[in-house]
């Protein structure tokens, strides 16, 4: 009962607006009604088409995702291992780390053109930096005596890297990543919203401007429950790893 | 090269091996300049196959020379080869056994493999590497913990384990940091048998840092004291007593007690 209870205010609101829109006493065209906007988005997900969209999305955020990632954790670590490097380049990234990545999206479009190229490259500037700023600070963070029984063991930068460090810095980085991902979704979405003619923010303004409200609805609950899923599963992940590292306090 | 014998060589019996280890007028100063004088001129051969307890009061820079033995650290002057050759960086022949275990063992990897991680870094293949682990977890009695991660065992597990990851480095030396320091009496007792059985069956040279003077004597071929500020090395010993030891009737020993008055004065002194 008590997990149901939440459940109620949704429920409540949905059948209100319905019965709202029924009676002819809600007109607002922008508000369609929830009986359509179920039935616009079953037959988006039947023929497909939500689902082609989707899968572009997604493409193209976790390609984002993926060059952020390798890109952020390799520099994390030589940043994090070298106090002159982070000194060096400290400032540089501080500069860049603000900017909003789309703020990026009429430059990587003169690069890359329309197309998974240029989302990926919007969607890697703006996930690098958690990812980044998540493994220096871990690397930093980790127990000096560890990197002598690397260094007692004569272990080789790859193997103490791939041995030592990355474990040791797993659990911090992993929250990086989480930031990072859930990040990946809002820029790939922002960037088909904005310029990019594919994927579910491209069919949001199809909808828009094609005024099938109903339709728009439909798939900003598909939207939403995207993003409920990528969390679940995110939390999953990082309690995987979080169980993994209370094993081993 | 008539000139050619120093007094060291001289005193040393005919016929002996070169010193595993030798520390030639090594000197450390951190900060500064002018910085301040940790160890000062500190000369002594660690012999083969011996084991050599180096005891102190906190602040003698006792975990410090052992460092410098180990190459974690240089040294500001002087001069430390092993077999011969100059001591410069950290090696697979010279075990380091840390005294915080908690922190030098990998937290993410279980028992079997925290002791792999030598054989892997030694590039032994991967076949003969279960065998090894297998041989070694026996040795130390630690079969039943093979597969727990080290935060599940006592401080005294887990110390074996870094003595047995160690020991699967077929190190030349051990170089140990006051390993029993953080455990309790009954187990540290446990552990000084088991390590003196190791090192008689391995042959093993030992250099064990220790701040407990009854420990060093017990342990010890051989006992070098260290006073502080700057570390120096005030006086060296011959145990002479024989092997086995005993927990009890060697620290009953006259002769135990006898090395054991004469340290506790020099300790007191500083």
């Amino acid at each position: 009962m008590g997990k149901l209870r939440g459940l109620i205010p949704p429920f409540l609101l949905v059948a209100l607006w319905e019965a709202a829109a029924a009676t002819g006493w809600l007109t607002l065209e922008s508000l369609s009604r929830p009986s359509h906007i179920l039935i616009a988005g079953a037959r988006a997900l039947m023929e497909g088409s939500i689902l082609v969209a989707t899968w572009q999305t997604i493409e193209a955020a976790a390609l984002g995702l993926l060059i952020a990632v390798a890109a952020g954790v390799l520099s994390g670590v030589l940043i994090g291992l070298s106090r002159p490097l982070a000194r060096t380049v400290g400032p540089t990234i501080e500069g860049l780390r603000p900017i909003p990545a789309v703020a990026f999206i009429p430059l990587a479009l003169l690069y890359f053109g329309y197309g998974l190229p240029m989302e990926g490259a919007v969607v890697a500037y703006g996930c690098v930096w958690p990812v980044l700023v998540a493994t220096a600070s871990a690397v930093r963070g980790i127990e000096p005596r560890l990197l002598e029984v690397a260094a007692a063991l004569e272990m080789s930068f790859a193997a103490k890297v791939w041995k030592i460090i990355l474990p040791a810095a797993m659990a911090r980085i992993n929250l990086g990543v989480r930031v990072a991902a859930g990040f990946a979704l809002v820029v790939a979405v922002t960037v088909e919203i904005v310029v990019n003619p594919r994927g579910l923010g491209y069919s949001l303004i199809l909808a828009q401007q094609s005024l099938r409200v109903d339709l728009m609805y439909a798939q900003l609950i598909w939207l939403s429950f995207l993003g409920f899923v990528l969390n679940l599963a995110l939390g999953r992940i990082g309690r995987a790893s979080g169980a993994s590292e209370r094993a081993a306090q | 090269m008539a000139h050619g014998h120093s007094a060291q060589d001289l005193m040393r019996p005919a016929g002996s091996a070169q010193p595993a280890m030798s520390v030639r007028e090594v000197s450390l100063t951190l900060g500064g300049p002018p910085g301040r004088l940790i160890l000062d001129a500190i000369s002594f051969d660690v012999r083969q196959g011996e084991f050599l307890s180096i005891v102190g009061p906190s602040g003698c820079g006792k975990t410090t020379l052992l460092r410098l033995m180990a190459g974690l650290m240089p040294p500001t002057s002087g001069e430390i080869t092993f077999e011969g050759a100059p001591v410069r960086r950290p090696s697979l022949s010279r075990a380091i056994v840390f005294q915080d275990y908690t922190n030098a063992l990998l937290p993410w990897r279980t028992v079997s493999a925290n002791i792999a991680l030598s054989l892997e870094a030694r590039g032994v293949a991967r076949a003969e590497r279960d065998d090894r682990v297998a041989a070694l977890l026996k040795k130390m009695g630690l079969q039943h913990a093979a597969a727990q991660f080290p935060g599940q065992l006592s401080g005294g597990m887990q110390q074996r384990v870094q003595i047995a990851r160690c020991l699967a480095q077929q190190p030349r030396i051990m170089l140990m940091d006051e390993p029993f320091g953080a455990l309790d009496a009954i187990t540290r007792q446990g552990l000084q048998d088991e390590l003196m059985a190791l090192a008689a069956d391995e042959k093993m040279t030992v250099a064990f840092i220790t701040h407990d003077l009854e420990e060093a004597i017990y342990l010890g071929d051989r006992v070098f004291v260290l006073a502080a500020n700057p570390g120096r090395v005030v006086e060296e010993i011959e145990v002479g007593l024989e092997r086995p030891r005993h927990q009890l009737l060697t620290r009953e020993d006259p002769r135990f007690l006898k090395h054991r008055h004469r340290l506790f004065g020099l300790l007191q002194g500083h």
